[in-house]
Parts: structure tokens; C-alpha cells; sequence
């Protein structure tokens, strides 16, 4: 199957933030970047469809200035076969400017299936693959655990507020992934020679008008220092005791 | 003066309360833009007219009503079609949706059909001139960003829990709309999975009780169901290497790439509080640890840490929980 995976570079989620000068970016000194956790599942998803089917292609795709091709090669080294950087000096907390730099690329490509990973870490925002699937006019299918596709439809579980559906959608589609479909493999120290050779296009990105800025970042008030008030069951009236008489939740 | 549009999400034919918080909000900025109406999109099936009411009371003064079979189900395509053909005749200023399930569906395709700007999971919304200004929790939560969405019109979702529903009584109007069919190829929902029964969903609960590894196996997940129920109204979460092990669903799953929750009281039963953890919780207003090894990480955020085995510490707190609420 023919399948193109959209893929951020965000920083490491382990990371501690500062702000930095400007006030509306953080610094990003010392942070170490790679593929979004949730887009870092889809590529592996749209690599084990490829593999249990014995062929096809993943190309993988990219909005950015250049520090984003480290992470299509990370991507390649993955397994992914070629990549396609979309030039951009700065990526806007615009989730539809992106979309549409990504569907106008798209449209073209032939692709059966569409991943996005349902929201990226930076922006925490889950706006750009269903607003990119509105764009090409095929089927979304949102925040999906499960996925299988064969014969020309896709079968997917997605998580609700305290249950399940099951779905079924014809393809081309464009199915944005959440946490238990696939963890992302390590790539092997011949897959990162080979992706070395991959083929990288590059070419501009067509975001179009801007609409959505960054006004300000700063970090939320930290919370007070904990505290432990004892230990083993003996511990037990005084908690409870805090919870009625200080915290007022019982 | 602007109206505003907001979702009133509704499943299994019952209002949920993300939609209260999102007509709250809807009210706020109507409000702030000089006293605009706000006008509640509800869909069902049949009858479905009838919560009407409801919204009236939360600050609607005009109900869209589309009733229609296929509306039993979250039919995705043809709502985000019926929703977009009334917000391109109705010069809204925006379109609010709570960032919920089917609010985080919702959104991006009104965007894209409506070519909008859209705002995610906002806790706050001011007006600044022909700018929203909107506070959105980033970096899951470890940044807060300030967004200036530009432009007459925009989608926003608001964060369940952010608002707090209050009621402003209107006499709402009710107006009947016709669903539209969905323009292209769809989604089908073969069947819903329904959860545990009688317990809250993790983003509604006021008393999240959540287990991790510490609680050694499956069957022990038992105590952390029991503190659960001396609660009364409390729903249960895990951290993520419970569910990867299958003691619990992945819908359990609180954190960065579970659910993120802000209950009044949260308590965290043989949990380490992992960071990845920790960025699904970290809001709650009370956090309660049990944990044996004095130095995990959990107890930094704890409100109240107790150092202990779990097998031993949570039975005495369900028992002392239970004769608390009793008196
Ligand atoms: C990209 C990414 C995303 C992630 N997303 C999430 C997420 O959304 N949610 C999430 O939870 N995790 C997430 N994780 C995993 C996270 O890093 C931790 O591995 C996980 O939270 C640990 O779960 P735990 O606290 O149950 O287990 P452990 O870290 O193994 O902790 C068990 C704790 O139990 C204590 N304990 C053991 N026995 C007892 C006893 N008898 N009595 C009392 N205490 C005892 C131990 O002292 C220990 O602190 C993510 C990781 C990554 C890399
Ligand atoms: N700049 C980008 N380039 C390529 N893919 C992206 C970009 N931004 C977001 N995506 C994809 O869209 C998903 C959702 O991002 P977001 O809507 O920003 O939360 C991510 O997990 C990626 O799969």
C-alpha cells in the first residue's frame, strides 16, 4: 500500500522548559528533538502494514525550516522508504495553515492511507490530519488504538470518554493515531546507513495566510512542595482527617 | 455585538456536561463582545428537542435543533456538514466546542470546511479588538501559551473542566434544521463499547482513584476499585505500564498520552509519578500518594504522601474512607 505519514519534530517530552528571551518560544538549548510521540507511532503502524503486506511505500512528510530533515532521516532510518521536507522559516501554532501545506502536497500523491499522530507535544492540539483529510475530501478517522486495512477498507477501534467504537471506513483515508496501535522501533544501525541514500525532496511550503500566532508562553505556577504526613497504615486517620478538615474534599 | 455558535454535545441522548462548560463559555464571549446571542447546535434522533430546556438555562437563546435517525451515532461527516451549513448563514464570531471525544473531531473539520482558524483545548478566552485571545495548555501542560486567533470568525474548543457551567436562564427559542448529508465517502460505527457501568468518566469525576505497577498484579486492582467505591462517585485511572500489562483498558490510561484530568481529589496508589504521568494530573486540586519508596517521584506533587505497602495502606483508607462518609 501506498502510505504518506505527516511527522512533527518536537522536543524530547522528558525535557524540563524554559522560556526563552522573547517570551514566545521556549529555549531550546540543550533540548533534544525527534519525531512527535504520537506521529513516532503512525510511522511505525504504516510500517508494519507495509511489511505484513510484503510491499508498497511510506513516504514520510514534514513542515518546517531545516532541523526538520534530521527527523524525516530518523524516520527513514525507521524504514521509511523516501521523505518529502516542506520549507517553512517557522512552524505557526496554525493548525490549518499546516494542513494546507500538507494537503496541497498530498493531493497528488496517490496515497491509500493518510497518518498523522493524533496531537503533537509541542502544540497539543490535534488539528492538523483531520482538518488535512477535510482538505482532500476522504474520510478521517480520529484517535484510533487498533487499526487493520485490507481489500480496500480500514478497520479501527477509537477511545472515547469511557467507551469504544468500532468503525469501518473506505479508502484513501486519513486515520490519526493514538497510544496503542504500534510503539515506535528503534532503527537499526543499517538503517540509519541506509537512510543516508534515501531520496529528500524539498520544496517550499504553501501555508498560506497565517491566523493563529504565539502571543506568549510562560510555565504554569508550580505546585506546592509535597509533603508526606507518615507512614504504613498508622498514617490512615491523619489523611483522612487532612482531607475532611484542610483539603475539604470528604 | 456578535452570536456565537457552540456544539451542545450530546450521547445516548443525554446532554454531557462539556456541553454546559461550552455554552458557559459561548455566554462569557457572546457577553464580552457587547451582548451578542448565543445560539446551541443539538443533535439526535427524535425527541432529542426536548433538552432544549437545558441549554436555555445554561445562557442559549436560541436552540438549532437537527433531529434525524442517523444522529443516534456520532455521525461525524454529516453533523460537521449540518453545523457548517448553519454557521456559513449565520455570521457567527465564533464556533465553540468542548475539547472533548467528538469536540476534537468536530473542530478541525469545521475549520477546514469554514477555512477558519481554530484554537484547541482553551482554558481561558478574552476578545482583544477583531482578535480572540485565548490560554491554551501546551507541551502537555508543561507550557501555557497565549494565542492570538486573527480574522471575524473562529473555532474554538474549550478544555473540559476549565468552565464551570453556570446558569443564566434565557427563554430559548427553538429552531428546527434539516440534517445535511455528508458530501463524500464516511466513517461507519459498527458497534460502541460501553465501559465500566456506574462509574463517571475520568474527565467528569470529582475523586479519581488511580493504581500503577506498585499494586503488583490485576486481581489487586481490586483495592483500588474498593477505595473507588467508599468514595462514592469516583472513577478509576491508571498509569501506563498497568495498561500495557492489560490490568486495565488503555481508556483508563491517565498522562501525557492517556487522559488528562483535573479532579478535586486525586489519588495515586502505588504510582512512581513518572513525568509522563504526572503531565495527566499535575491539575488536580488535591493529590493524595501511596507508595513504599519515600523517594519517588509522586511524592513531590503529593498534597499528602503516605510512605507504605499498598496491600496494607489502602484497605485501612478504604475502611476510614467508608466510616468518614458515614457520619
Ligand atoms: C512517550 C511516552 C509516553 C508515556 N505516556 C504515559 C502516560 O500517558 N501515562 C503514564 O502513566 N505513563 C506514561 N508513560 C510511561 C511512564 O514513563 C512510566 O513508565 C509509567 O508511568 C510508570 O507507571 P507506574 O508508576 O505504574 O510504574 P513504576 O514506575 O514501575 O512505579 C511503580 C511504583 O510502585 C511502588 N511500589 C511497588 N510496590 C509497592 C507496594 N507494595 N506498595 C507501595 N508502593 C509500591 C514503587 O516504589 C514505584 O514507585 C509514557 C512514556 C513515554 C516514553
Ligand atoms: N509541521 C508538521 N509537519 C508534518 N506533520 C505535522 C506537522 N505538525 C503536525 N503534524 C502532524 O499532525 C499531528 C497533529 O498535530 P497537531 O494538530 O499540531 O496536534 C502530528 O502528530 C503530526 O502527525
Amino acid at each position: 500500500m501506498k502510505i504518506a505519514v505527516c511527522i512533527k519534530r518536537t522536543p524530547d517530552s522528558e525535557s524540563r522548559f524554559k522560556i526563552a528571551p522573547s517570551g514566545v518560544a521556549i529555549d531550546e538549548t540543550g533540548l533534544k528533538f525527534d519525531i512527535d510521540d504520537f506521529a513516532g507511532y503512525a510511522v511505525e503502524a504504516a510500517l508494519q502494514i507495509n511489511e505484513k503486506a510484503g510491499g508498497g511505500e511510506t513516504v514520510v512528510y514534514a513542515v518546517g525550516p531545516d532541523n526538520v530533515q534530521e527527523t524525516l532521516r530518523k524516520a527513514m532510518s525507521m524504514g521509511a522508504d523516501r521523505a518529502v521536507h516542506l520549507k517553512a522559516d517557522i512552524v505557526p501554532p496554525d493548525g490549518l495553515a499546516i494542513a494546507k501545506a500538507l494537503a496541497a502536497e498530498l493531493k497528488e500523491g496517490g496515497y491509500d492511507l493518510v497518518l498523522f499522530g493524533k496531537q503533537a507535544f509541542d502544540s497539543s492540539a490535534g488539528v492538523v490530519g483531520t482538518a488535512t483529510a477535510e482538505l482532500l475530501g476522504i474520510p478521517a478517522v480520529t484517535a484510533v488504538s487498533a487499526l487493520s486495512v485490507a481489500g480496500g477498507k480500514g478497520d479501527a477501534r477509537r477511545e472515547l470518554e469511557g467507551a469504544a467504537e468500532l468503525v469501518e471506513f473506505p479508502l484513501p483515508a486519513v486515520v490519526t493515531i493514538d497510544e496503542g496501535v504500534a510503539r515506535p522501533r528503534y532503527p537499526s544501525l543499517k538503517g540509519i546507513m541506509a537512510a543516508k541514500k534515501k531520496p529528500l525532496e524539498t520544496k517550499p511550503a504553501q501555508l498560506g495566510a497565517v491566523r493563529v500566532t504565539m502571543k506568549k508562553m510562560e510555565l504554569p505556577p508550580e505546585r506546592p512542595a509535597g509533603r508526606i504526613i507518615g507512614e504504613g497504615p498508622a498514617a490512615v486517620a491523619e489523611l483522612v482527617r487532612l482531607l475532611q478538615t484542610e483539603a475539604k474534599v470528604l | 455585538m456578535a452570536n456565537v455558535l457552540v456544539f451542545a454535545e450530546t450521547r445516548g441522548g443525554e446532554l454531557r456536561k462539556v456541553a454546559f462548560e461550552a455554552v458557559t463559555a459561548a455566554r462569557q464571549l457572546a457577553d464580552a463582545t457587547g451582548g451578542g446571542e448565543v445560539h446551541a447546535f443539538l443533535a439526535g434522533p427524535a425527541g432529542i428537542s426536548a433538552k432544549a430546556e437545558q441549554l436555555g438555562k445554561h445562557g442559549a437563546d436560541v436552540v438549532i435543533v437537527a433531529e434525524s435517525a442517523e444522529f443516534a451515532q456520532f455521525a461525524r461527516e454529516s453533523i460537521a456538514a449540518t453545523i457548517a451549513d448553519r454557521a456559513k448563514a449565520g455570521a457567527y464570531r465564533a464556533i465553540v466546542l468542548g475539547f472533548s471525544a467528538q469536540g476534537r473531531d468536530l473542530g478541525p473539520r469545521l475549520a477546514a470546511r469554514l477555512d477558519l482558524p481554530i484554537a484547541s483545548d482553551v482554558t481561558e478566552i478574552a476578545v482583544e479588538g477583531d482578535t480572540l485571545v485565548v490560554k491554551h495548555p501546551a507541551y502537555a501542560n508543561k507550557v501555557t501559551t497565549t494565542l492570538a486567533v486573527s480574522g471575524p470568525s473562529a473555532v474554538i474548543s474549550v478544555r473540559p473542566s476549565a468552565f464551570t457551567a453556570v446558569e443564566a436562564p434565557r427563554s430559548a427559542k427553538t429552531e428546527t434544521v434539516s440534517a445535511s448529508p455528508a458530501s463524500g465517502a464516511t466513517v461507519t460505527v459498527k458497534e460502541v463499547i460501553e465501559g465500566a457501568k456506574g462509574r463517571p468518566d475520568l474527565g467528569e469525576a470529582q475523586v479519581i482513584v488511580s493504581g500503577g505497577r506498585g499494586l503488583k498484579s490485576a486481581e489487586n486492582f481490586k483495592l483500588v476499585e474498593e477505595l473507588a467505591d467508599a468514595f462514592g462517585n469516583a472513577a478509576v485511572g491508571a498509569t501506563r505500564a498497568v495498561t500495557d500489562d492489560g490490568w486495565r483498558p488503555h481508556s483508563d490510561q491517565i498522562g501525557q498520552t492517556g487522559r488528562q484530568v483535573s479532579p478535586q481529589l486525586y489519588v495515586a496508589i502505588g504510582i512512581s509519578g513518572a513525568i509522563q504521568h504526572i503531565a495527566g494530573m499535575r491539575t488536580s486540586k488535591t493529590i493524595v500518594a501511596i507508595n513504599k519508596d519515600k523517594e519517588a517521584p509522586i511524592f513531590k506533587v503529593a498534597d499528602y504522601g503516605i510512605v507504605g505497602d499498598v496491600l496494607e495502606v489502602v484497605p485501612a483508607l478504604t475502611a476510614a474512607v467508608r466510616e468518614a462518609r458515614k457520619s
